[in-house]
């Protein structure tokens, strides 16, 4: 059945018919007409941001706690600019989101109009995918087309960039779904069984196997068959940032976090390994250090969805394109089918030392401040693993990877590849509306915070009642390690004096409509997270004040080899060198 | 470095060539050459693209090129089994005295005429790159006065078209 209506209702019309129930945004003049029939439906709530970075943010926080594809909005110009450092942050971490602009009328476009922006232009180089409609009668089957795209393959973010007029036009809605347009997309999801064979006999060949596993295995649903495929095999499993509860944490063959702030035992795992079984993952430079030294005597299986990825940065020696949830379920029916099965008694010695001699640590202050990583260590006793938490970029977020133990896939939710300062409170804010039922805890740095506390506001009026641990040392915590490290403690504009109450977090969470805590002792750590989780109709927002010479250990230095991995500062780990 | 050339199908659509070209840029890779047009398909155009990498980026061009939604299809035509050819047009310095000598390489290069002024031609060459470059270099004695040139366009040699298949995957679509 046919209908005429506005490409507004079109719009509205066709963000039902895909099942979205929640879109983050801020109206404007170009993209004004949508938001009249946006007003009377009542399958999709509108949540109104105070920023449109915060909206993106919202929506990859909505994505990748529920795996669905999260929907941001804005108008044309500023908006759409304001969008951009979300949709390259989803671009990097491969999260499924579409983000639908106004752009101004057709017969303007070109004309440096009022709020024009080439948001299509601009957005190229981190979508996956960007449309722009002049004509009215293509936006239902766009909105089918863009959310195809985003959430199926490597998912990754679509722009739909929509001319005013055409919002304004009459069309009629197609008898849904309409046919999608995209003979040149077709993502290969089926692993290629010769590949799996080999992959199947050089597992049974090799001596010290390591599963490296990546954002890609969780985004497949494949956690449970990850976990059959490890136990099955005995391999020990890496699980990358983007990865964390993929594996848990609690389970012996988990080694760790690999990568520049890994534990040793995951760097060490993959460093002395013969074989790298890598699931979804990109050989990032943060996991790898430098490339040349980094796993010397591994040959390398690689699996993944995008064929790009695979002998980008190392050469795979058996090339996997597929869906790792199909790829992890034919390996454990090759593995099955053969007769021989791998021993690691002495790779498993060996890690068990590297796991036992360099377990993760910290120390603590004699003056009796506060230990950031003693914060993560009570939130993750008294909160536990149902909860999401969702992280920024630095030192606070490298804390939460190292000492929040995850159980469960999609309970970390940060900004891995593009590191975005302030990705934090508005990802938890949009992963709350996605999973109403889950604690959810922002945890953040001081500097990452005051980029996007606005959100606040938002949380309170709207009913989202997130919680949000301020790890503050009053820097800039990461870069003023490395200039600690690598710039002779010259601090140059790291320095929020936020030790001043400048701002006034507390205060600051009170303006917003929160409740605001602070504590400063490890003494109150307990008893404030638990008056936090009793707090449950309003977002509550606690200032920890930590020590400002508190520092991420491991570390591989930028550009260094994880041979150079130091657990602390110019302690070296002593590798026994039997290869 | 070598250089490949690469027929690539891509969507008759406005932006293609900008995404293309863009992706080229971003990823560091270079372009010597590249040529657009319509196909005998209304809704395919073809890129003619050259490219000067070595073999293992070249995997990553063709697998990022891939990645892009309008991309249909793309083929690397071994020079030896493609026809590959520029256009060229050249202006040079010709007056009562030279331009017989002048006419005479344009017969030996199987190239034309395609406009006399009292002290300059202008000659249309089409060739592979080998031949316009030896080309040019017999006429520079005589004062070359303005250079342009295509981009190289290619096609595999026999019966057979790689448009074929793509052909199909778009009609199923439509």
């Amino acid at each position: 059945m046919t209908e005429q209506m506005t490409g507004a209702q079109a719009l509205v019309r066709a963000l039902e018919h895909v099942g979205v129930d929640t879109v983050f945004g801020i109206p404007g003049g170009a993209i004004l007409p949508a938001y009249d029939p946006l007003y009377d439906s009542t399958k999709v709530r509108h949540v109104l941001v105070r920023h449109e970075q915060g909206a993106g943010h919202a929506a990859q926080g909505y994505a990748q706690a529920t795996g669905r594809v999260g929907v941001c909005m804005a108008t044309s110009g500023p908006g759409a600019t304001n969008l951009v450092t979300p949709i390259a942050d989803a671009y990097m971490d491969s999260v499924p989101m579409v983000a639908i602009t106004g752009q101004v009328a057709s017969h303007a476009i070109g004309t440096d109009a009022f709020q024009e922006a080439d948001i299509s232009g601009i957005t190229m180089p981190i979508t996956k995918h960007n449309f722009l409609i002049t004509d009215p009668a293509d936006i239902a089957r766009t909105i089918l087309e863009a959310f195809h795209i985003a959430s199926t393959g490597r998912p990754g973010p679509v722009l739909v960039d929509i001319s005013k007029d055409a919002l304004q036009a009459t069309t009629t809605f197609p008898s849904w779904p309409p046919a999608m347009q995209l003979p040149g997309y077709r993502p290969v999801t089926r692993p290629h069984s010769k590949q799996i064979r080999e992959a199947a006999k050089l597992i049974a060949e090799a001596k010290r196997p390591v599963l490296y596993v990546g954002g890609g295995v969780h985004k497949a649903g494949a956690s449970a068959e990850l976990r059959e495929f490890a136990e099955l095999t005995g391999i020990p499993v890496v699980t990358t940032l983007m990865a964390r509860g993929t594996f848990p944490d609690s389970h012996p063959q988990h080694m760790g976090m690999p990568g520049m702030h890994g534990s040793v035992s995951a760097v060490g795992a993959l460093q002395k390994s013969d074989l790298i079984i890598g699931l979804g993952v990109r050989f990032d430079d943060r996991v790898t250090g430098e490339l040349s030294s980094f796993a010397p005597y591994a040959k390398v299986v690689h699996a993944d969805i995008d064929p790009a990825e695979i002998s980008k940065n190392r050469h795979a020696d058996v090339p996997i394109v597929g869906d790792c949830k199909e790829v992890l379920t034919e390996l454990i029916a090759a593995v099955r089918a053969d007769d021989r099965k791998g021993d690691y008694t002495d790779w498993w010695t060996a890690l068990n030392t590297y796991k036992t001699t360099y377990p993760l640590g910290y120390a603590e202050f004699e003056d009796g401040s506060l230990a950031p990583q003693y914060v993560m260590e009570r939130l993750s006793a008294i909160v536990g693993p149902d909860a999401i938490y969702t992280a920024g970029v630095g030192q606070h977020q490298m804390w939460a990877a190292q000492f929040i133990g995850y159980e469960r896939p999609g309970t970390f939710i940060n900004s891995g590849g593009a590191g975005t300062m302030g990705f934090s409170l508005p990802a938890a804010m949009g992963a709350k509306m996605g999973r109403p039922d889950a604690t959810v805890w922002a945890i953040d740095g001081d500097g990452c915070f005051q980029m996007t506390n606005q959100e606040l506001a938002t949380c309170t009026i709207e009913g989202v009642p997130i919680k949000v641990a301020i790890i503050n040392n009053g820097n800039l915590g990461m870069v003023r390690q490395w200039q600690t490290l690598f710039y002779n403690e010259r601090y140059s504009n790291t320095d929020l004096q936020t030790v001043r109450r400048i701002p006034d977090f507390v205060k600051l969470a009170e303006a917003y409509g929160c409740v605001g805590l602070r504590c400063e002792r490890p003494e109150d750590v307990d008893a404030t997270i638990e008056k936090a989780m009793e707090i449950n109709d309003v977002p509550v927002v606690i200032d920890f004040v930590v020590h400002q010479d508190a520092m991420v250990w491991p570390m591989v230095a930028a550009g260094t080899s994880n041979d150079d991995i130091k657990f602390a500062r110019d302690m070296a780990p002593v590798w026994d060198s039997e290869e | 470095m070598s250089r490949h050339t690469l027929s690539v199908l891509v969507e008759n659509k406005p932006g293609v060539l900008a995404r293309v070209a863009a992706l080229f840029s971003r990823r560091g890779f270079n372009i010597d050459s590249l040529a657009v047009g319509p196909t005998e398909h209304a809704d395919i155009s073809r890129m003619t693209i050259v490219v000067n990498v070595e073999e293992l980026p070249l995997e990553q061009v063709t697998k990022q090129l891939n990645k892009l939604v309008n991309v249909l299809k793309i083929v690397e035509l071994d020079p030896g089994q493609a026809v590959q050819r520029e256009l060229m047009l050249i202006k040079v310095r010709a007056d009562a005295d030279t331009r017989s000598n002048v006419l005479e390489l344009v017969n030996l290069f199987r190239a034309r005429c395609v406009d006399v002024a009292s002290d300059a031609v202008t000659i249309e060459v089409t060739g592979t790159p080998d031949k316009l470059e030896a080309f040019i270099k017999v006429l520079e004695p005589f004062g070359i006065k303005e250079l342009v040139q295509s981009g190289m366009v290619a096609i595999g040699r026999g019966a057979r078209s790689i448009t074929d298949r793509s052909l199909r995957a778009l009609d199923r679509t439509a």
